[in-house]
């Protein structure tokens, strides 16, 4: 793990799992505000370039099918595995902001920083990209093109931030407090739901700070300890089960920071212990037939 | 046994003129090969503007309200003045004629072009002086020739092989922002 750093500003995304209906619009506009080409065979993947994923969780309890979709950008860590394993410091992650850069000129593809990144957020360029005539008229300025044989990732729609920083220079304001509509990644910006809020993590002023205290809000894999910089809400309880991997039984959102406090939820009491021993006094074996624990099992991250 | 020495081809003075000819062929002949002069469409004289009739720097190298730099002026901006031809010069009538009259940009050549990796704010350089970074314009009467690389399309203004006129090396970024105490995070200079 990279020493933490502490960013007086963290960009962060807040992204209310149970308004996201799964439509791909964020996608799509991720794709072409990123000069990301369309895959050689879309429905490979693993060769695939998506900087953002859409993961649907549905499931049918009972019979009685529910619907959730979980739309994951990089998680711009805390914390960031990729960074410390990086061999030729191509990402990093030290500007102001809190975002994880990744200079492509400077990757030259051992692809060890997918490796560690446990969220699948980093993509491999396994073939030049192709651009039809038409698609070629589409490429931006805003995000450089990569060749194929690096590693590439979601940065937050980054150039916005530099054209804010910019904008606010020329009006004379400062490039440091951004306003909270300033700077908003394409994602946040196409999705037609209101899902994805987006903002300064730190800023008391920003929509992000009031919804990562949410009491249903969680955090992707949270115990690894990277940090994330991403929050996810849903009121449901199963939702929220499949964002770590809880044992049977197990109380949601234990307090098993194994490495040390990660800043989320309230009392960080007895930690440790909650891992090994199942909280609430519910058996981690056999039936969970009703409760919380009844959906633990459900997928596959439900179980170690 | 043979002696070895007698099959030699020569002494000092074949070794020297092909040394002569390397000389020639590296510093003269490939620099020429590589680089392609260019000259601008139109001879825009700075002088005229600037020492002449009196113009800021800023009525055309201006800020936009968005943020951006508005380095060189859309034929629009030029057309404020010179939307009919004002003086005697020859390509000044050849600007308003094929340009403004049908209202089509200039291909002007730029001479310092950033990769497309690299995002260049010069908003925030603003407090910086022009000069500092480009050459200073304000006397030039004759636009500089372009010496465009054929392999790479990087542009300077000598078709030497190491230079410091054409785009702007990182390590003087990285220099400059060490010495004034500035970030060099990756993600300042690129995107």
């Amino acid at each position: 793990m990279s020493a933490a750093v502490d960013f007086r500003i963290r960009w962060g995304m807040v992204i209310d799992i149970d308004k996201c209906t799964g439509c791909g619009v964020c996608l799509s506009a991720c794709q072409k505000e990123n000069n990301i080409p369309p895959g050689q065979d879309p429905a490979d993947r693993f060769r695939s370039l998506n900087w953002l994923f859409i993961y649907d969780l549905s499931k049918a309890p009972g019979g009685q099918p529910e619907a959730a979709f979980l739309p994951r950008p990089c998680m711009q860590c805390g914390k960031p595995s990729c960074v410390s394993v990086c061999p030729v410091i191509a990402t990093d992650k030290n500007e102001e902001g809190g975002i994880v850069s990744q200079i492509y000129p400077r990757c030259f593809g051992c692809r060890y920083c997918m490796a560690s990144c446990p969220y699948h957020a980093r993509v491999f360029g396994w073939y030049d990209p192709k651009w039809t005539p038409e698609a070629k008229e589409l490429i931006t300025p805003h995000t450089s093109c990569r060749p194929r044989g690096v590693v590439e990732k979601c940065t937050f729609c980054h150039h916005r931030f530099m054209y804010a920083k910019d904008k606010a220079r020329v009006a004379g304001e400062d490039p440091g407090h951004l306003a909270e509509d300033a700077y908003i990644p394409a994602c946040v910006e196409a999705c037609p739901t209101g899902a994805m809020h987006f903002g300064d993590l730190n800023n008391p002023e920003h929509a992000v700070y009031k919804l990562k205290h949410d009491p249903n809000a969680f955090r992707l894999l949270e115990r690894l300890g990277t940090d994330p910089q991403v929050y996810y809400i849903s009121t449901r309880e199963w939702v929220r089960r499949l964002g770590d991997n809880y044992l049977d039984g197990e109380a949601l959102n234990a307090p098993t920071h194994r490495y040390g406090a990660v800043g989320h939820g309230g009392g960080h009491a007895a930690a440790g212990a909650a891992h090994a021993a199942p909280a609430h006094g519910e058996p981690a074996h056999g039936e969970p037939a009703h409760g919380e624990a009844s959906e633990g099992g459900q997928s596959g991250h439900g179980k170690e | 046994m043979a002696n070895k020495s007698s099959a030699s081809s020569g002494g000092a003075l074949p070794f020297f003129i092909g040394f002569i000819a390397m000389l020639f062929v590296g510093w003269w002949v490939f620099p020429q090969a590589l680089f392609s002069a260019m000259e601008q469409p139109i001879r825009f004289s700075h002088k005229v503007h600037a020492e002449d009739q009196g113009m800021a720097c800023e009525d055309c190298h201006f800020f936009n309200e968005d943020g951006s730099y508005n380095g060189i002026p859309a034929t629009a901006k030029c057309a404020e003045c010179h939307s009919d031809v004002l003086g005697e010069d020859p390509d000044e009538k050849k600007f308003v004629e094929e340009y403004v009259s049908k209202e089509k940009e200039v291909p002007w050549v730029a001479y310092q072009d950033q990769p497309d990796n690299v995002f260049f704010s010069h908003a925030a350089h603003q407090k910086q002086e022009c000069t500092s970074c480009h050459p200073d314009m304000a006397g030039n009467d004759t636009p500089p020739t372009v010496f465009v690389n054929k392999l790479t399309g990087y542009t300077q203004l000598d078709h030497k092989m190491l230079n410091d006129t054409g785009t702007m090396k990182m390590y003087r970024c990285e220099r400059c922002h060490a010495l004034n105490g500035q970030s060099n995070a990756c993600y300042v200079c690129h995107r």
